[in-house]
């Protein structure tokens, strides 16, 4: 019974948490993108367009619905249910942070611990190609059909690289099981020991391979072929409208928050601080705080726009708030792992926002030559490397 | 609780394994598949063959329907039209099939005597671990043989293919 209420809590906190940060990831990215191109971004639906994420869900729940003649109804709509579920039901087996203890519960910042957890993770997203292919062939559209083959293709393609990849950090971690893949990274509490650094065969090589085929497994820049807007339209959400067309960008980014988390967790070392508490990796997040809230009340007070004289004092405040949160003892056994986890998984998410800013699209032939001619003998080269090194030095 | 598992996932399994056949249209038909694929893999996992579960829903409901659905997209491929079934098989067919049935049911009963019944929670061996150990020691010869063969399939195919663009 206890178990069954402590799973039900865990569970609403968790979708609660995600879906906002869904909506709000959609703002970030406009934000970053704005400044990138040097223009102010969402700036009049609440302070600095933060409300803009509420008024976008209202404005396509409110949208008409269409369905294009003679395509295959059932599929039509079952596609973007496929692809969102996908999306979230992987974030079920990512933990967050070590066992905490509320109110004499002992629970782990995670949902569940499958001994499967990463090869889960792997089997849901390749049942979320099917979320793609289906809405390309069932929308009964040459665009939306061509965006849905080379999505299909690939996702196909740049699973075999990223499978690989991921099976270099196991070697050395020694387990399937995401939490104690972290665990095994935790041993001297420092950037050393993460899979990224760890001897015997350091995964830098990995890494890059893992986060290339997450650009091209999300269809994000440079990858974003299926929806190549000069070629193609929209692709294969070109006849989708409504909550339809929104439930494909929540799959997408949702897609790229299990992907960063993922990539956090088998390289980054999860909740590991940088290094020991000791030498005062705790005060990180406050300093951090501290700074951006003294940063924000002195442009308070020398406010370049008329609104700006009363939000940014309030924001100021808000992250000083934070910075002394951080600094209660209480609290700070669980909100630091959880710091060191969100603040790797954000500047992984911020990554993809920037590639998305910096660079242009490639070309189909390029990316198909580049999986199969480049990134997948590299895994390849790399794994074996890895595993000779494994067992030489065990 | 595991038992009523089973029961729906294996209804399911038969279900969408005779829808395969009903559908007219081949995506139809795969997509059923792919329903097969999946409560296989339920089933899998019931009798704690974890491994062999999400080694069924990568492999198989993952890459190889992928592939299927891929094709299907490909080629255009419309749906089938029915043509009226002849005399032999309206007479016949139903008779044929309960034989089938009433001798596949028969032979299961004698090579798997009811003394050995199925207890879901007791087999433990299935983890990556078990699995990987038993393909490397006890299965290794096979394990390699099978890998060997997929090569030589994929050369294969790789010759039919040339000899097409020449």
């Amino acid at each position: 019974m206890e178990f069954i209420v402590i799973s039900l809590i865990k569970a609403a906190v968790v979708l609660a948490v995600l879906l906002t940060t869904l909506a709000y990831l959609q703002w970030v990215e406009r934000k970053v993108i704005a400044h990138i191109q040097v223009r102010p971004g969402p700036y009049r639906v609440g302070p600095h367009g933060l409300l803009q994420p509420l008024a976008d869900v209202i404005k396509l729940i409110t949208k008409e619905d269409l369905m294009p003649p003679h395509a295959s109804k059932l599929l039509f709509v079952a596609a973007p249910f496929i692809s969102v579920t996908t999306a979230l039901i992987s974030i079920s087996v990512i933990p967050f942070g070590p066992a905490i203890t509320v109110a004499g519960h002992r629970t782990w910042m995670q949902l569940t611990d499958l001994s499967m957890g990463v090869l889960f993770v792997l089997a849901v997203s390749s049942m979320g190609v099917y979320g793609i292919a289906l809405a390309g062939w069932a929308s009964n559209n040459k665009y939306a059909l061509l965006g849905g083959l080379r999505s299909s293709a690939q996702m196909i393609s740049y699973e075999l690289p990223q499978s690989l990849a991921i099976a270099s950090p196991l070697l050395l971690s020694n387990t399937l099981s995401l939490r104690e893949l972290v665990e095994s990274q935790s041993a001297t509490g420092s950037v050393l020991s993460w899979n990224i650094l760890h001897g015997p065969f350091p995964q830098i090589f990995s890494f890059v391979i893992f986060l290339i085929s997450a650009f091209a497994e999300t269809n994000r820049i440079p990858f974003d072929l299926p929806e190549a807007e000069n070629e193609l339209v929209a692709g294969f959400h070109t006849e989708y409208s409504s909550m339809k067309f929104a439930s494909f960008f929540m799959a997408e980014y949702a897609n790229m928050i299990t992907v960063s988390a993922m990539a956090v967790l088998l390289f980054l070392g999860g909740w590991v601080a940088p290094w020991p508490a000791a030498y005062g990796s705790g005060l990180v997040p406050t300093l951090l705080f501290a700074a951006a809230g003294v940063i924000a009340l002195s442009h308070g007070l020398r406010p370049a726009r008329r609104r700006d004289r009363y939000s940014l004092p309030v924001f100021g405040i808000v992250f000083l708030a934070i910075a002394v949160l951080f600094l209660l003892p209480v609290v700070q056994g669980w909100l630091l792992p959880l710091f060191w986890f969100l603040a790797k998984t954000g500047a992984l998410l911020f990554t993809f926002i920037w590639v998305r800013g910096t660079l242009p699209r490639f070309r189909y032939d390029q990316l198909m030559g580049f999986a199969w001619k480049f990134l997948f003998p590299i895994a390849v080269v790399n794994l074996l490397v890895t595993g000779l090194l494994v067992a030489w030095f065990s | 609780m595991d038992g009523i598992l089973f029961l729906i996932f294996a209804v399911v399994a038969v279900l969408c394994g005779i829808n395969v056949v009903v559908q007219t249209h081949p995506i139809s038909s795969a997509i059923s598949l792919i329903g097969v694929m999946g409560s296989l893999a339920v089933l899998y996992l019931l009798l704690g063959a974890e491994f062999l579960a999400v080694a069924q829903v990568i492999v198989y409901a993952g890459a190889v329907m992928v592939l299927f659905v891929f094709v299907i997209m490909l080629l255009n491929a419309g749906a089938e039209a029915r043509k009226g079934r002849s005399f032999m098989v309206q007479l016949l067919g139903v008779p044929l099939l309960v034989a089938l049935l009433g001798l596949l049911a028969y032979f299961v009963q004698r090579l798997f005597p009811q003394t050995v019944l199925v207890q879901f929670g007791k087999f433990t061996g299935g983890g990556a671990r078990e699995v990987g150990r038993a393909l490397f020691t006890t299965y290794l010869l096979p394990f390699e043989v099978t890998s060997v063969l997929i090569l030589i399939a994929i050369l294969g195919a790789i010759v039919l293919a040339r000899k097409e663009l020449e």
